[in-house]
């Protein structure tokens, strides 16, 4: 498939090679392990294949047939059809990282203005062209705060309140290093505001990692948080839901240092978990210790201005033992979804989706706080997601729903140990007033078992 | 010509999309927390489907041009897989719904998973690896984790061949191992001698690119397996260059332990002009207890006889390592890969590397004459060829990539492995026909002859791209990272 040799070329080909077959090509490998036989289903056409991908789909009912109000780190919102017609296009899909940019301009320059955008959005100076995830885009502020500080500054404090996958993904990180992890050990309490985390900061403390909205929904104000940090000499990173920031104020007002981020919000498919986009924006001052691409600009010789990959000295393929961080790969594709619904959307439609989400969010959690036995947890500002007290282990009441084609949210207790009755709510722009009110007479229902 | 940036193109007023009024009551908005800037352009659809267009027509692609950039195996797309990942079932599925509603997209890693442990021989798989980079961090820690399970503490070092990725040395020092850099023999494989001097019971692994990054395919591959084995350490194997063993040979069956695959290379999944990528790891029997958390499995039989399939879940391998990132990993290219193997067949997959092989050798041989090969023997699925001749003092490997950008080929990849001078690393892949590497073999042997006739045109390269040589000193200088223009206030 796909190769497009005739028997003349591979004939002539072997010839001028000046061999006989193309397994004398393979000489050099083991013989006694050579041409395994694989045991694979055999080939498929394009028109079977279809097919077979069609029926394994239909095995998942998804948030198209379903009525979901699952967040928890991934959101369903919408995708403008303008998105995915420039994502098609193959002169972006199926270049390379732009290496070289007298050929790489259209990649270059979206980089370009997908840095602007983000930086702008979360207030900072400099962004880079994106990490794999949200979760790994804290592990590397982690890692860019302790080579900061030159390992003298170990302790990093993580807010309870950080999505648990990230916090997870940062203990793997660090597990074999001198990272020492605190915060997110009991020490405070979930329901705690940011200033808890204060008594925490000491003189070893490199970097306090928190979040925005926080996992369950909440906005805080972090500028007191943010003093406090910085009078010890340490680092505040704060990990956002951008589309948040289309209401919200930048993180930078706040005086994050660092402002991570879950891109996939922003037009960017729910495909059970990825590819999603790693955001990481910080301040000019540390850009030489910021991992990951960077495009700056520039002019080419002709006079014109252009773009290009640029301190390059940072990275891997230079540096080698000494990077900060060994990202090569990264996200371009999703940075350019990101980008391309931020153009579209622009400052109005980004903040119209914002209120919707708000007013949506909070119509269903009015209404729900308004059921016999069910109760917000916090009185916190929350976002488009809020956690609810059931009267029953939310397990059941989300299972019991699930039968009416109804994902009522998601049930933290696998998490939060002690939350068992909490579930977790998200609205976006995606569910009607119908859905919403549809849920509620669901958890009225099965309220009392 | 140079294209303006959106926030020259914006006009105050202009609306681009438009969403529905709220079909709720409206809640009062959070005082004191509202933002009142929002520094994003104003455009309407056509202006924003224009520039985007615009600038995609300044790429080299796979889809308009050869592109046989060295160890990134840009290899054709195929168009059926951007349908398969987009089908409705796949794209909107959420992460964490209940595994009642996604048995499909379970199903499915759970086979990927199979057939990577069959591709590769090995016993288990992690699909969550998101990158080849990451792959690489995630098998260091299981490596380490594997180590430490045994009470052996001591082992903190690596052995890194001098031909190796950058990605190699900078995953081991993350994961806070010393780097030791071995050198490599005259015909490219991994010195023995030197390799003999560290197999000592501090030595955590090896990690192994093989073939390696000059194409070659390291004949003491079984030697050095066995060495660092008795030593008691283990052999980290970055399957970058898989593109060349797929039904040839299967890394598990020489002794490496731990694998990562890169399906953004060998299984077709686009490059995305940066990313995403994907990077399953793939481990030995004993290794895969300690894979990232989740796996799929089943967790519940089925009853062929009844038609009964059985119940796919995640599962957390025993002594995992933990997770590596959010939820179970890039999906969309698991489809992709998904679609691409299924379309192969084993046969299929055989014939992939055995033209990505001919391939290469096929231009290797027409190149020979022209362009000195440092290490000329039989080739796997790309070569390294040096961008330098004694009679043309000035040239540079950088001035033949340039100049090759005026025959509409993406240029091969350059400076890199160090261990060559003027590195032109080239990796034709299987999707390409004998014209097209004709044509390629053509212009560099033209671009030799002008690299003593007329240095000039060399040096001056590019001409026929819409933009010239470029002044990254400039950019380095400046730091021009952004443009945050001033909009009006909301
Ligand atoms: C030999 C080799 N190893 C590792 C990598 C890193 O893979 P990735 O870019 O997917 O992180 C590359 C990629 O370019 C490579 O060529």
């Amino acid at each position: 498939m796909f190769t497009p040799h005739t028997k003349e070329d591979r004939d002539a080909m072997l010839r001028t090679i000046g061999i006989d077959r193309i397994e004398d090509l393979f000489k050099d490998l083991p013989a006694d392990h050579r041409n395994p036989e694989l045991n694979l289903p055999p080939a498929l056409t394009e028109i079977e294949v279809l097919t077979e991908l069609q029926d394994i789909a239909w095995a998942n009912d998804t948030t198209r047939e379903l009525v979901s109000f699952l967040g928890a780190g991934a959101y369903n919102h919408y995708s403008p059809a303008v998105v995915d017609a420039i994502l098609r296009r193959g002169e972006f899909f199926t270049a390379y990282t732009p290496y070289q940019p007298e050929i790489s301009q259209g990649t270059l320059q979206a980089i370009f203005e997908y840095q602007s955008m983000i930086a702008g959005l979360t207030g900072m100076d400099v962004c880079n062209a994106s990490h794999y995830d949200g979760a790994t885009a804290v592990a590397e502020a982690v890692n860019m705060a302790y080579h900061n500080f030159r390992g003298k500054r170990p302790k990093v404090i993580l807010s309870p309140g950080v999505h648990p996958h990230y916090r997870e993904t940062v203990r793997t990180y660090t597990h074999d290093s001198e990272v020492i992890l605190a915060g997110d050990q009991g020490e405070v309490a979930e329901d705690a505001g940011p200033e808890a985390l204060i008594p925490l900061i000491d003189d070893t403390t490199g970097l306090v990692v928190v979040a925005y909205p926080d996992f369950f929904g909440r906005i805080h104000d972090f500028t007191e948080l943010a003093e406090a940090v910085h009078e010890a000499g340490a680092l505040l990173s704060i990990s956002v839901n951008p589309i948040t920031l289309g209401l919200l104020k930048a993180p930078g007002e706040f005086g994050a240092d660092i402002v991570t981020g879950e891109g996939q919000s922003l037009g960017i498919p729910l495909s059970y978990g990825g590819p999603y986009l790693g955001l990481f924006a910080t301040r000019q001052k540390y850009v030489r210790k910021m991992a990951g691409r960077l495009a700056g600009e520039t002019i080419d010789n002709r006079g014109q201005r252009a773009y290009v990959l640029t301190l390059t000295a940072r990275e891997q393929h230079i540096r080698r033992d000494r990077a900060t961080s060994n990202i090569c790969t990264n996200q371009g594709l999703l940075a350019l979804a990101a980008t391309v619904y931020l153009s579209l959307l622009g400052q109005h439609g980004l903040r119209q989706v914002a209120e919707l989400c708000y007013h949506k969010a909070h119509y269903a959690a009015d209404q729900i706080s308004g059921i016999k036995g069910y109760e917000l947890w916090s009185d916190q500002p929350f976002f488009n997601e809020f956690l609810i007290r059931c009267p029953r282990p939310s397990q059941e009441i989300y299972e019991h729903l699930l039968e009416h084609n109804l994902i009522a949210g998601y049930p933290v207790g696998n998490d939060y140990p002690g939350f068992e009755n909490y579930l977790l709510i998200a609205v976006t722009e995606m569910n009607t007033k119908e859905d919403i009110d549809w849920l509620v007479a669901g958890l009225e229902e099965v309220s009392n078992g | 010509m140079a294209e303006h940036l959106m926030c020259e193109l914006s006009v105050p007023g202009r609306i681009g999309f438009q969403f529905p009024d709220p079909d709720v009551p409206t809640a009062p908005l959070p005082e004191g927390l509202l933002r009142d800037d929002l520094p994003l352009p104003e455009l309407a659809e056509i202006d924003v489907v224009r520039y985007f267009t615009r600038l995609s027509q300044l790429n080299h692609s796979v889809d308009t041009g050869f592109y046989p950039l060295g160890s990134c195996t840009m290899k054709y797309n195929p168009k059926i897989n951007e349908e398969t990942a987009r089908i409705q079932g796949f794209a909107n599925l959420h992460p964490l719904q209940p595994i009642e509603t996604s048995q499909g997209a379970l199903a499915l890693m759970y086979h990927l998973q199979l057939w990577l442990n069959e591709i590769g021989g090995f016993a288990g798989t992690s699909l969550q690896p998101a990158a080849g980079a990451h792959g690489e961090l995630t098998g260091v820690l299981i490596i380490r984790a594997y180590h430490r399970s045994r009470g052996d503490t001591k082992r903190n070092k690596i052995l890194i061949p001098d031909s190796a990725h950058g990605t190699n040395p900078a995953t081991s020092a993350m994961s806070g191992l010393q780097v030791i850099e071995l050198r490599s023999d005259e015909r490219g494989n991994v010195d023995l001698e030197a390799l003999r001097e560290h197999c000592d019971d501090t030595l955590a692994g090896l990690m192994l690119t093989n073939p390696n990054t000059l194409g070659l395919f390291d004949e003491n591959v079984e030697e050095v397996n066995r060495l660092v084995h008795e030593a008691g350490g283990l052999i980290y194997g970055d399957g970058a260059n898989m593109n060349a063993l797929l039904g040839i040979i299967r890394p598990g069956d020489i002794g490496i332990d731990v694998l990562h695959y890169n399906l953004h290379k060998t299984f077709s999944t686009p490059h995305g002009g940066g990313g995403p990528g994907s990077g399953p790891v793939s481990v030995t029997e004993e290794l895969v207890e300690f894979l990232p958390d989740p796996v799929v499995d089943i967790v519940e039989p089925g009853d062929e006889e009844q038609g009964v399939p059985p119940l796919y879940g995640l599962v957390a391998p025993p002594q995992t390592v933990g997770r590596v990132k959010a939820f179970q990993g890039h999906f969309g290219m698991f489809v992709r890969a998904y679609t691409y193997i299924r379309m192969h067949g084993a046969e299929g997959l055989r014939n992939v590397s055995e033209y990505a092989v001919l391939n290469a050798n096929y231009l290797l041989a027409l190149l020979r004459d022209t362009y000195h090969i440092p290490y000329d023997r039989v080739c796997m699925h790309e070569f390294v060829a040096e961008g330098r001749w004694a009679d043309a003092p000035d040239i540079h490997a950088l001035d033949v990539a340039k100049r090759l950008m005026d025959f509409n080929f993406h240029p091969p990849t350059n400076y890199f492995p160090l261990i060559v001078h003027e590195a032109l690393m080239i990796e034709p892949t299987e999707t390409e026909s004998k014209e097209t590497l004709d044509a390629f073999a053509n212009a560099l042997i033209q671009i030799a002859e002008e690299a003593r006739s007329d240095p000039e045109m060399l040096k001056s390269a590019p001409h026929t791209t819409p933009f010239g040589r470029l002044d990254e000193v400039k950019a380095a200088k400046e730091l021009v990272l952004c443009c945050v223009p001033q909009y009006e206030k909301l």
